[in-house]
């Protein structure tokens, strides 16, 4: 098992620093400079070098990659050319919220999505199951950013339950918190759970065709036995594994939902940033989402590891 | 005591829409003695085991079990009464959890059904393990940790855990080596000699079900055609289907009498008359038109043939 966990932690290594390069050089490669955009239309040449020696943007690329990495690991991630704030203070602010968000929208995903593909499966090809399937395809066809805007016409403009957008935070109470979450947690998960239903639905189907399943209920097991310890252990691997993929998806998907229920979240914050050109904040954005995802990954592997004896002894 | 009846089966039939699975079968096993059901496959031998089992319901038919009717025993009673009749199935790679330790599905059954303290089970689990002769140190390791020979037995360690009256097995060999089989056999003959217990055994395997069985019973297209005690079914085979069976077991000189032809006619469309009349050599008229009846041959060996009648008379 401590083998297992190590192996898995030094994957993540390059799970993180791929995409961290890769966005580094790309940044470093489209036009536009930040020395340019802070300085503004009437900034002369000799004033734009300045900045740019100021900002270190002078140096061979490769010499600034590597003092950034300096920067990682002493985790000072250098200053954002906008804010003029340290990095690290800024992507703090942001990331709760979409980390937040995620967390409630993958929660709301896993639960529709496992107790409607239950449902489905234990009642194959009767009515409600027909329903499901079909109400799974619709979820999944729905684009994410018009389903927001239904839901803000109905809970919010037509039956006021809720604010139209805008954040509170989980200090601002619970009840405050959940009415700004609710809605873009809904919008970011509906289509998740529709996929998880889907998916928890036919693997459960195949799971209660295994023989040991017959077996089970053969030597007496109770039905909800047979259900919860055997057929549902089984089924949820490949609805953990679309949970996973489905948490990446929402981290960096949020923008879209970030920006129509105005939430300050990380999404709306690298956006802003690449506009302005704020090498250090985008990259600081970036290594955030991707250590986030490395962690989640980690997790999952984990539940799988707990799941299933045979992963453990590989 | 000895002569007690533990199974009784009468017009067991089983329909799944147009399909006639099961059509019509009756047979009783004593105590202590092994009752085994050839055919092809498609002739209703595994629907029979699941039929006994109640895994399936009958569409019409009474099996009497321990002297009470299965068929009229609720939900829970059926639970209980599982106790006492337990199962091996032909994949030993399928019908073990793949999730659970060996510990765990030794354990499994005397937990359902309330047998003993825990130091007890894992004693029993411990106990059934040597007899099985499985090392303990199996007792924390996985199923697919082992051979398919290894885990057949482990899955008749398991079945054994109950103390059953009767164990029903589905081709409990016809998934491993031939060298393998033979072992598993005498563990399986040893350990109902040990135990008392009632066997119903499924295969397609002449030579195994001569190996195991006091009486035999063979089915094709759903239904018994002929049954009797294993010397006369090998000695003196009445119906043609059997006769031609036996021929075509490997290591027999084929010759005086016809080989089978062609293949099992589907379910969904059974012919008229006899059901065997399109691949029997001596098909005559009269299959055709009408169903041969069982007869009773004597020495316990009944047989369903036109051609018996005259057999009978003289």
């Amino acid at each position: 098992m401590l083998r297992y966990l190590g192996k898995r932690f030094l994957l993540i290594l390059p799970t993180i620093f791929v995409p961290l390069i890769l966005v580094f050089l790309l940044l470093r490669l489209s036009p536009g400079d930040p020395a340019g955009m802070m300085l503004g239309d009437q900034a002369t040449a000799e004033q734009i070098a300045a900045l740019r020696t100021q900002l270190g943007l002078d140096q061979p690329i490769f010499v600034q990659f590597l003092l950034w990495l300096k920067g990682i690991v002493t985790l000072d991630l250098g200053n954002s050319i906008f804010f003029r704030e340290p990095v690290m203070q800024i992507i703090p602010r942001y990331a709760g919220v979409t980390i937040l968000l995620t967390l409630v929208a993958l929660t709301l995903a896993v639960l529709i999505g496992v107790s409607m593909g239950l449902i489905s499966a234990m009642n194959r090809n009767k009515p409600i199951d027909r329903g499901v399937v079909t109400t799974a395809v619709l979820g999944i066809s729905l684009p994410e950013f018009w389903f927001a805007l239904l839901l803000i016409f109905l809970f919010a403009v037509t039956l006021r339950w809720f604010p139209v957008a805008g954040y509170n935070p989980p200090s601002a109470g619970i009840v405050a918190f959940a009415a700004t979450i609710f809605m873009p947690a809904m919008a970011l998960g509906v289509r998740q759970s529709a996929l998880m239903t889907r998916m928890m639905r036919s693997s459960m189907l195949d799971v209660l065709n295994e023989p040991y399943i017959t077996t089970a209920r053969a030597q007496g097991l109770p039905e909800s036995t047979v259900i919860g310890r055997y057929a549902m252990r089984t089924a949820a691997m490949p609805v953990i594994t679309v949970a996973g993929l489905s948490a990446g998806y929402m981290l960096g998907g949020a923008v879209t939902i970030e920006i129509i229920f105005a939430l300050p979240g990380l999404g709306r914050m690298l956006v802003e940033a690449v506009g302005r050109r704020d090498y250090p904040l985008v990259e600081g954005g970036v290594l955030t989402i991707s250590l986030v995802l490395a962690v989640l990954n980690l997790a999952i592997d984990l539940i799988y590891a707990i799941l299933d004896p045979r992963i453990r002894y590989q | 005591m000895s002569t007690e009846t533990v199974l009784s089966v009468a017009g067991l039939s089983k329909s799944f829409r147009a399909v006639k699975a099961v059509r019509d079968v009756s047979f009783s096993i004593p105590r202590g003695k092994t009752f085994g059901l050839v055919g092809e496959s498609g002739s209703g031998k595994s629907t029979t085991a699941r039929l006994v089992l109640r895994l399936v319901e009958p569409s019409a038919g009474s099996i009497s079990f321990r002297g009470m009717d299965l068929a009229g025993l609720s939900s829970g009673d059926l639970r209980a009464e599982r106790r006492h009749m337990q199962m091996i199935f032909q994949d030993p790679f399928g019908s073990l959890n793949p999730r659970m330790s060996v510990r765990d599905t030794l354990v499994e059954p005397q937990l359902v059904h309330g047998i003993g303290t825990p130091a007890e089970q894992l004693k029993t689990a411990e106990r059934l393990l040597a007899e099985v002769s499985m090392p303990r140190a199996a007792l924390d390791r996985y199923p697919h940790e082992f051979s398919g020979g290894q885990r057949q037995r482990i899955a008749i360690a398991r079945a054994l855990a109950t103390n059953p009256e009767m164990i029903v097995a589905d081709e409990p060999v016809s998934a491993l080596d031939v060298s393998v089989q033979a072992q598993v056999l005498n563990l399986m003959r040893d350990l109902q000699d040990r135990h008392g217990t009632t066997m119903l055994f499924i295969s397609h395997d002449l030579r195994v079900v001569q190996f195991m069985c006091d009486e035999i019973g063979v089915m094709y297209l759903g239904e018994i055609v002929e049954q009797g005690p294993r010397d006369r079914i090998y000695g003196a085979p009445a119906h043609p289907y059997t006769q031609a069976l036996l021929v075509s077991a490997p290591g027999k000189a084929g010759g005086q009498r016809a080989r089978l032809k062609g293949e099992i006619p589907s379910a969904h469309a059974v012919p008229s008359g006899c059901a065997f009349r399109t691949r029997c050599p001596q098909a005559f008229e009269r299959c055709t038109v009408e169903k041969p009846v069982m007869r009773d041959l004597g020495g316990g060996q009944k047989a369903a043939c036109h051609l018996l009648d005259g057999a009978v008379a003289a």
